[in-house]
């Protein structure tokens, strides 16, 4: 009887083996090929066809962190959108990082074709010694001129650069008050005090003491792996006028020392004020509301639960509430580490705090970078694509072991750079495949990346979302480390319909920046912001656009402008962008 | 004259409370220490991930020992070392979002393999020990082994650290952490002139909260090594020695071993400490069956009665 009853035990216990070993086959973050041709939309990868020929290059450090350059180094590869010769055709600028090699400006020709432009207009050559290399860059038309102006960050001294119209910048960085060194991996135009001017929000990665190319010391490094504050202090500029900026970092409360490498900003508490929410590496996420203009409050909301390593902020409307809904990118590795990526359900209004509910293959997208949400089958709901890889090197090297000798250790240990091991010219996340979660509502998210033709695997930063050709689809155009720009052109057989918004601020900043577009139709009612920076390294087009499924009417939109303004337009006609100018009243 | 007799005053407090510890059945001591480190670290650091981890863990161990002991044994086992595990096993996985059944799944293996492993009536391997092994060789897409720090905080590690040596103490198994730890730090040596890697970079782990985990409750569990102080110090020393062979495989990126990689000491103990204890198994007299042998399977109690820790 008692042998019975082992043995019943024994295939119990066997049993459990069995299933641990099929569940960790059928692990959520494996592929799981799908009919191709259902999905309504198909990418294609065309920038070269298109005449984007850029590839990124990465820094070269002081010799003192040769044995770690990579992994230090892995930055730097952004791109953001923006019509900078107003000729209605959205233009793409992509950073270098590498002193030497140029940045790029690709204006949009119009019949699909680019052509870089940066060095005539004067904002190609940035990456020079003494100077710091560019790590990203964001849009705005800081000073209302209705030409959208060039704020470049860098591991260095940022530039400002003024948009003359004519395909001229003009670099006004001193006058402006911005020459200050600050190794920066995040900007972000909006209007704090809805005064009307775009303030600026820099996030620091390092300490802003370190330069790159003439090292003083190697303890450069974070001092934990989870509640690091030991990064570069974090600026907020107040928009003069007249051209010129004033720090109030301090005097705001949002001089975060954390390690910031995206931000966003948004009302996301719905009173009326645009708040800021940070993404760290090595620790939570923050976020900052704001008093009113006055100053910032940092609340938990939730967030300071985890400790990750944040490196992407994409805002969207997930549900359809008419609320924006933050993803957050982390990492994960088998074997190794599961943070995890976040999709935060905002909260706020009802319960003071988001709720994450990432999970599988949201949850799971490897080393994420990049991400962003748009409608990209038009469907009504809006989608999420994100872009990873951290180092991809020698396949047959992997430095995740290496890594994981620190990982647990004590801070002060690795804060030294010195004391990390070689990382040689070892892979770390390398070659991973991007991710595209199509939204099926109450269905969840599905990655449907390789169907849908998102195949490459070079090591994604910055991903923005543009309807490049004016077709009424958003088409995605990516930033790779050390690789080469890419452009995927989206086609959207599926009979759906979209609507989109090209807004021109009067009281408010003429960019728009900050202004949300709520689109009620039948799918419900959804929200978007106008981008001053999102995602990491990027900033989608201004223009806002919205699929709408099947619908063919929307019953109404409301505007809320970056003053304050509300405005609300009744049944505007669908499948075409409309151009919506600020009351001035 | 009054100093001095609050010297003294202390003095016997402490040898007092010394001897009141000593008369502790271990095992307490041992879940206090655990649930210590699990309550510290959770509102200091926010370690547990989700309070639905640790109750899936807890029921699930507790229940698989309740449930184990009565068809096997016939009655219901004292539960403290199933809690011990379950806690364990919520501190030391970290899957990936959302998932629980690596911690339903573990706990089942952990507290199973104690009834089913077994070699002349003793389980051969140490139950966490076992089931995060099994998790990271069989499900590594799903589950990852703690790897992160509990924050920098100096004051927390130290009141870690003094007692679990102070409980290591008490149980008798100071020995095998002491073995351990020295051990481990020569072979970092070892390794850094070996592959070249920054010294610091090789004893690094040591400073970690895996390692606090893999020093005061794994590698001392005195049920899963062997019967003699001396055997057990040697167990201990060849266990770095393993782990030190994985690491320095990782170094140079043997393909084959990249499964143990994420864990060398977890998976090391998990090698060699079946092997030692059947090897002293086997060349001793059996020992007849106690009752105290499966309801204490994983802790102290059974043989670290009074002496135990004399045996050699």
């Amino acid at each position: 009887m008692s042998r019975w009853r082992w043995l019943g035990a024994a295939l119990a216990f066997a049993a459990a083996l069995g299933l641990t070993g099929w569940l960790g086959r059928h692990a959520p973050n494996r592929v799981t090929p799908r009919g191709a041709g259902t999905l309504g939309f198909r990418l294609q990868e065309v920038a070269r066809a298109s005449g984007i020929d850029f590839a990124h290059h990465e820094p070269t450090l002081d010799p003192k962190l040769d044995h770690l350059a990579p992994y230090i180094a892995a930055l730097g590869a952004s791109v953001s959108v923006a019509d900078v010769n107003r000729d209605g055709w959205p233009d793409l600028y992509f950073t270098n990082s590498r002193f030497g090699y140029p940045n790029a400006l690709y204006l949009n020709v119009g019949n699909g074709q680019f052509r870089d432009v940066a060095a005539e207009a004067g904002v190609a050559d940035l990456n020079r010694e003494g100077e710091g290399v560019s790590m990203g860059a964001v849009w705005g038309d800081f000073d209302n001129d209705g030409w959208e102006d060039l704020l470049v960050y860098k591991w260095g001294y940022p530039q400002l650069f003024r948009n003359l119209g004519g395909m001229r910048f003009q670099d006004v960085t001193q006058a402006a008050g911005l020459r200050h060194w600050i190794n920066a991996n995040t900007a972000v135009w909006f209007d704090y005090d809805r005064d009307g001017l775009l303030d600026l929000y820099l996030g620091a990665y390092f300490r802003s003491d370190v330069n790159f190319w003439d090292l003083k010391t190697t303890r450069i490094m974070h001092n934990s792996f989870e509640f690091a504050t030991n990064g570069g202090k974090n600026r907020l500029y107040h928009n003069l006028g007249g051209g010129r900026f004033e720090d109030v970092t301090d005097r705001m409360g949002v001089g975060s020392t954390r390690w910031t490498l995206a931000a966003a900003a948004a009302d996301f508490n719905d009173d009326g004020w645009p708040d800021l929410y940070l993404a760290n590496d090595y620790g939570p996420e923050e976020l900052f509301l704001n008093q009113q203009g006055k100053t910032f409050v940092l609340t938990r909301a939730g967030l300071s639960d985890d400790s990750k390593s944040g490196m992407a902020v994409a805002l969207g409307d997930l549900l359809n509430r008419g609320r924006l809904d933050v993803f957050v990118t982390n990492i994960s590795e088998p074997g190794y580490l599961f943070q995890g990526n976040n999709l935060r359900l905002n909260l706020l209004g009802e319960a003071g705090r988001f709720r994450n509910i990432a999970e599988g293959v949201v949850a799971d997208a490897g080393w994420a970078w990049g991400a962003q949400f748009g409608d990209l089958d038009n469907d009504g709901w809006t989608d999420l694509v994100v872009v990873n890889g951290f180092i991809s090197a020698d396949r047959d090297h992997d430095y995740w072991y290496a890594m994981s000798k620190i990982a647990g250790a004590k801070g002060n240990i690795f804060e030294d750079a010195r004391n990390w091991p070689r990382i040689g010219t070892a892979s770390l996340s390398g070659y991973e495949r991007s991710r595209l979660l199509i939204n099926r509502a109450s269905a969840g998210l599905k990655d449907v990346a390789e169907e849908a033709g998102l195949t490459d695997r070079y090591d994604g930063r910055a991903v923005a979302l543009a309807d490049l050709f004016n077709r009424g689809v958003l088409d995605l155009i990516v930033a790779n480390q050390n690789g080469p720009a890419l452009l995927y052109r989206n086609t959207v057989a599926a009979p759906h319909h979209w609507i989109a918004f090209h807004l021109v601020g009067t009281r408010s900043n003429r960019s728009a920046i900050g202004a949300e577009v709520t689109v009620e139709f039948a799918g419900g009612k959804q929200r978007r912001v106008v981008d001053g920076g999102s995602g990491f390294a990027s900033q989608n087009d201004r223009r806002v656009h919205f699929g709408l499924g099947a619908a063919t009417r929307v019953r109404r939109v409301v505007i809320r402008w970056p003053s304050g303004q509300e405005q609300a337009i009744a049944n505007p006609p669908v499948d075409r962008l409309h151009l919506v100018v600020e009351p001035q009243r | 004259m009054e100093p001095t007799r609050t010297r003294t005053g202390w003095r016997q407090g402490a040898s007092r409370w010394w001897t009141r510890l000593g008369a502790l059945d271990p095992r307490y001591l041992t879940a206090f220490l655990i649930t210590l480190v699990l309550v510290v670290g959770e509102f200091q650091y926010g370690i547990l991930g989700g309070y639905a981890r640790l109750a899936t863990a807890l029921a699930v161990t507790t229940a698989t020992e309740a449930a184990l002991s009565w068809l096997l044994r016939g009655r219901v086992v004292n539960l403290q070392s199933a809690y011990i595990t379950g806690i364990s096993l919520s501190l030391l996985l970290k899957p990936q979002s959302g998932l629980l059944w690596p911690f339903a799944l573990g706990g089942f293996i952990a507290i199973a393999s104690k009834y089913v492993l077994r070699y002349r009536d003793r389980h051969l391997w140490n139950p966490s020990n076992f089931a995060i092994s099994v998790l990271l060789l069989l499900a590594p897409g799903s589950v990852a082994i703690l790897s992160h720090q509990w924050g920098n905080d100096l004051a927390t590690n130290l009141v870690i650290w003094a007692f679990g040596l102070a409980i290591a103490l008490r149980v008798g198994v100071l020995h095998v952490t002491l073995t351990y730890v020295p051990c481990f730090v020569l072979l970092a040596l070892v390794r850094h002139r070996l592959v070249g890697s920054p010294v610091l970079a090789e004893v690094a782990p040591l400073t970690g909260p895996m390692y606090q985990l893999f020093i005061f409750f794994m590698i001392t569990d005195p049920r899963t090594t062997v019967s003699t102080t001396r055997g057990r110090m040697l167990v201990a020393a060849l266990v770095a020695l393993a782990e030190a062979g994985i690491r320095i495989a990782a170094d140079y990126d043997l393909a084959w071993l990249r499964p143990l990689y994420p864990s060398p000491p977890i998976l090391a103990l998990a090698i060699v400490g079946p092997l030692a204890l059947w090897w002293d198994l086997s060349r001793s007299r059996p020992v007849p069956a106690r009752g105290g042998a499966i309801d204490s399977p994983e802790q102290a109690a059974p043989i670290l009665e009074p002496g135990a820790s004399r045996h050699a």
